[in-house]
């Protein structure tokens, strides 16, 4: 049981919450994950760790409403459980001195972003973060990673902030400026990550993308997580969630991302449903 | 023994077959009192009892039969505790076919059926369920203090044992349940989750405490549990939960399960109670299970009970190679599931958005006995044949799991990936033990209970000599 110590709406549909579990913010680095459990009839979904204050004994999540489980959690108020956390999952960060890194974050991406650029600050390294969002209303996160980063560029797919454009035409600009970028981190949703790679690539610069895959269990028991990186198939709870972006079958990532859709459609409206019948 | 000998067990009934593929309830109903007692009444008493030989943890069987006879069924089931802490988990999940049943000495007359021992075990811990459980005193209290990592029948038996024994035991289990497979392996309706939870609960009252989501290896480890938790002694009885996979095309298509997944999700989640639980499930047409095993054999049934149309178990040896129970095997054939024997996978075909369409097959023969005995499938050149399918479920077997291993790297492993570990289940760190699948690689609840028992008592010696030290 994790109780939720604070919450809060910080875009449209994507909320901001901090629970207490002591040994998960002891224990945890930039980079890992847990699996909640909101209830007895909940399923297990995987979030990323956003933060941590080791000494208070809180994590924070930051997470988009896209389904069942999300809508459910947006309405959990201060003071209530969570049944069950678990974690931290998956392996951290490689976090050491690169010289300049740049942090891509498209989206609710923007907040696993978050800890690992504070990491690679500390480390030493020159951190530039591209921050991008459809719209100036869903960008997240601009204020704490202004916080850990040498130099914050924003894109809006309209244009009502920073560039128009994507997260990859910023990216592009500044390979081509000529700056030595060592490493490309880009978390966010799986064709962003794709596309980042895709750029990447023709720059040679080593790029590390945090797979999203459906997850069970997190600890390697079930294998609903299996991403193929480099021709061989991998465990993202297990073997990543971080892989060589380069390397991976993103068009298989995005096929099993869809395995529930009909599946999650009916929860979604079983679930809206149950939540008006409430309300009358 | 009065009047003729009965030759044939006792029968027990069942739920009809095209009746209980409708649902997930036990297929077995349980002895009645009556059947109980006829039944009891077939044991001859031998002296010495062949059975109890079989009987991994050495339950007096004669003993409790006995008490079943005299109709002292709170005698017949304490009996039975004395040795095995999970007695209506095991009544009906052991093979007993390779076990206590096979040893029995009216099994050996010609005509003859052995004592349905695990029935009887059965109804005694069915009946104590019924009638209240006497919660056995703890006599001595210890200042053991004792880590089990891992909430399966190893854990658990390890745990109980060390309890009774007198020590603060505390169970970590990385998920939400305790049970390990018991909940999220073996399905619904061969071993009901409501007796796992009440042998969990009888358990509890002993004072073990369970820390649930805890995975030992990435919130502590056991270096920590050691030196900075306070732990005297660990325990580690993780599984063999890392399924394999055929590393054939095809194999990551939307579609194809492992057998551990398809299980989970349906088991531990209650996907087949979709949407009332959130967990969702694909929920087959026809569907393909490949391997000859026990969780073969539950992945069948289990698909056929979600709604599948069609399941096939393909497998690549013949009806006597397979490692499946002979009882699972029929109750499988008679709910009508179809076995394709001397076949292969050799790929699976997805169709534009990456779903199972196809498998297609090789057909094998068999060859030489290999290094397990059994003859060696061979496959027929230019025998492929595509199967039309939509769901694959992958169910050839488990290998250990890394999370704790690769954090314990001073924990030596033997050639196949599984702790080091000797017939105690001491390994190579001191104050650590082992056992179960973890060790032994894949095997039955009995034989991770019997090594339960052996490590607590080992691990009870090792620290009442630690304190003396
Ligand atoms: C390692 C990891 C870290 C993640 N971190 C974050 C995060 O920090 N913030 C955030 O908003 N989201 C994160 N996600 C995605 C998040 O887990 C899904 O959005 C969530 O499971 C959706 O559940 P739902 O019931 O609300 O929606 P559903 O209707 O069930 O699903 C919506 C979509 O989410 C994905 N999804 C569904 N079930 C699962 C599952 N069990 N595991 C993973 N993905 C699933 C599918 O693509 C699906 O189409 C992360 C995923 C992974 C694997
Ligand atoms: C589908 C299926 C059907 C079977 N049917 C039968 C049968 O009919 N009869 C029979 O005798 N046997 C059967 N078996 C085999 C039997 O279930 C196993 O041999 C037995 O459960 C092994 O017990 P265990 O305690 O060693 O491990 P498990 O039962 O695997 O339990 C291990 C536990 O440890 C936990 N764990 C793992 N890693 C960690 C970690 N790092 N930290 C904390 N906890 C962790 C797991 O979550 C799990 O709860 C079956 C197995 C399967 C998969
Ligand atoms: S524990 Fe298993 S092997 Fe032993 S007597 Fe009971 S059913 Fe037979
Ligand atoms: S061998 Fe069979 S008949 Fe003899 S004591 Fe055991 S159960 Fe009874
Ligand atoms: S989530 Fe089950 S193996 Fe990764």
């Amino acid at each position: 049981m994790a109780e939720i110590v604070s919450k809060e709406k910080i875009a449209e549909n994507i909320y901001s919450v901090q629970i207490f579990t002591p040994l998960i913010a002891k224990k945890c680095k930039p980079g890992q994950f847990v699996i909640i459990r909101l209830d007895e009839r909940g399923e297990r979904i995987p979030l990323t760790i956003a933060d941590f204050d080791r000494d208070k004994g809180n994590i924070r999540m930051v997470f988009q409403v896209v389904g069942k489980t999300t809508l459910q959690l947006s309405r959990y108020d201060v003071g209530e459980d969570i049944s069950d956390v678990t974690g931290p999952l998956g392996n951290p960060s490689e976090i050491s001195n690169y010289g300049t890194v740049v942090m891509v974050g498209g989206g609710v991406g923007a907040a696993p972003v978050y800890p690992i650029a504070r990491a690679l600050k500390e480390a030493g390294n020159e951190v530039i973060t591209i921050l991008g969002a459809r719209s100036k209303a869903l960008l997240i996160m601009e204020e704490e990673l202004t916080s850990v980063s040498d130099e914050l560029l924003i894109s809006t797919d309209d244009g009502t902030k920073g560039k128009k454009g994507f997260v990859t035409d910023v990216l592009k600009e500044l390979l081509d400026s000529g700056r030595r970028v060592a490493r490309v981190w880009a978390i966010g949703p799986a064709i962003m990550m794709r596309f980042v790679s895709e750029l990447t690539r023709k720059y040679n610069v080593p790029t590390i993308v945090s797979l999203n895959s459906i997850m069970v269990d997190g600890t390697g028991m079930c294998g609903a997580c299996r991403v193929e990186v480099g021709g061989e198939t991998k465990f993202t709870c297990v073997d990543g969630p971080e892989f060589d972006g380069h390397k991976v079958n993103f068009k298989l990532l995005m096929e099993r991302l869809a395995t529930y859709k009909e599946e999650e459609k009916r929860a979604l409206e079983n679930y809206r449903k149950s939540i008006e019948e409430e309300g009358e | 023994m009065a009047g003729k000998l009965q030759l044939k067990k006792t029968p027990m009934k069942e739920q009809p077959p095209e009746e209980r593929i409708k649902n997930f309830n036990e297929v077995p109903y349980g002895y009645t009192v009556e059947e109980a007692i006829a039944e009891a009444n077939r044991c001859l008493q031998c002296s010495p009892p062949p059975c109890v030989k079989g009987c991994p943890v050495n339950v007096d069987i004669p003993g409790f039969i006995k008490l079943i006879k005299e109709k002292d069924f709170r005698g017949a089931i304490n009996r039975i505790k004395l040795t095995n802490n999970l007695p209506a988990v095991c009544g009906r999940v052991c093979p007993q076919e390779d076990q206590c049943e096979k040893a029995c000495t009216l099994g050996k007359i010609k005509g003859g059926e052995p004592v349905a021992i695990g029935r009887l075990e059965r109804f005694a811990a069915d009946w104590e369920a019924e009638h209240g459980v006497e919660t056995p005193e703890i006599i001595e209290k210890k200042d053991g203090k004792v880590a089990i990592v891992g909430a399966g029948p190893a854990g658990l038996t390890a745990a109980a044992d060390l309890a009774k024994m007198g020590h603060e035991v505390t169970v970590f289990e990385a998920f939400h349940k305790a049970g390990g497979v018991l909940v999220y392996g073996i399905p619904e309706f061969r071993l009901p989750k409501s007796i796992v939870e009440r042998e969990v609960e009888n358990i509890k009252k002993l004072g073990v405490k369970f820390e649930f989501n805890r995975v030992i290896g990435k919130i502590l480890t056991i270096d920590e549990l050691l030196n900075e938790e306070g732990f005297d002694a660990v325990y580690i009885a993780t599984g063999a939960g890392t399924p394999r996979f055929m590393n054939i095309p095809g194999e990551n298509l939307i579609g194809v399960y492992s057998a551990s997944e398809l299980l989970t999700r349906t088991n531990l989640m209650k996907a087949y109670k979709f949407p009332e639980y959130d967990t969702p499930i694909k929920v087959g047409n026809k569907v393909a299970v490949i391997g000859g095993g026990n969780v073969a054999m539950d992945a069948a049934r289990t698909s056929l009970r979600l709604g599948a149309r069609e399941v096939h178990v393909v497998y690549r040896r013949s009806r006597i190679e397979m490692p499946a129970r002979a009882e699972e095997i029929h109750h499988a054939e008679e709910e009508g599931i179809i076995f394709d024997f001397l076949t292969n996978p050799t790929r699976i075909i997805g169709d534009e958005n990456g779903r199972v369409k196809q498998m297609e097959c090789i057909k094998m023969r068999l060859g030489e006995p290999d290094s397990s005995g059994r003859r060696r499938p061979i496959p027929i050149e230019g025998s492929e044949f595509k199967m039309d399918v939509d769901i694959v479920v992958v169910a050839i077997g488990q290998s250990s799991n890394k999370v704790l291993l690769q954090a314990t790297p001073n924990l030596k492993l033997n050639k196949r990936g599984y702790i080091e570990a000797d017939e105690t289940g001491k390994t190579s760190i001191e104050g650590v033990y082992a056992g179960g699948d973890i060790v032994t690689g894949a095997a039955t609840v009995i034989l991770a209970m019997g090594a339960g028992k052996t490590a607590a008592k080992a691990i009870d010696e090792y620290i009442t000599n630690k304190k003396k030290r």
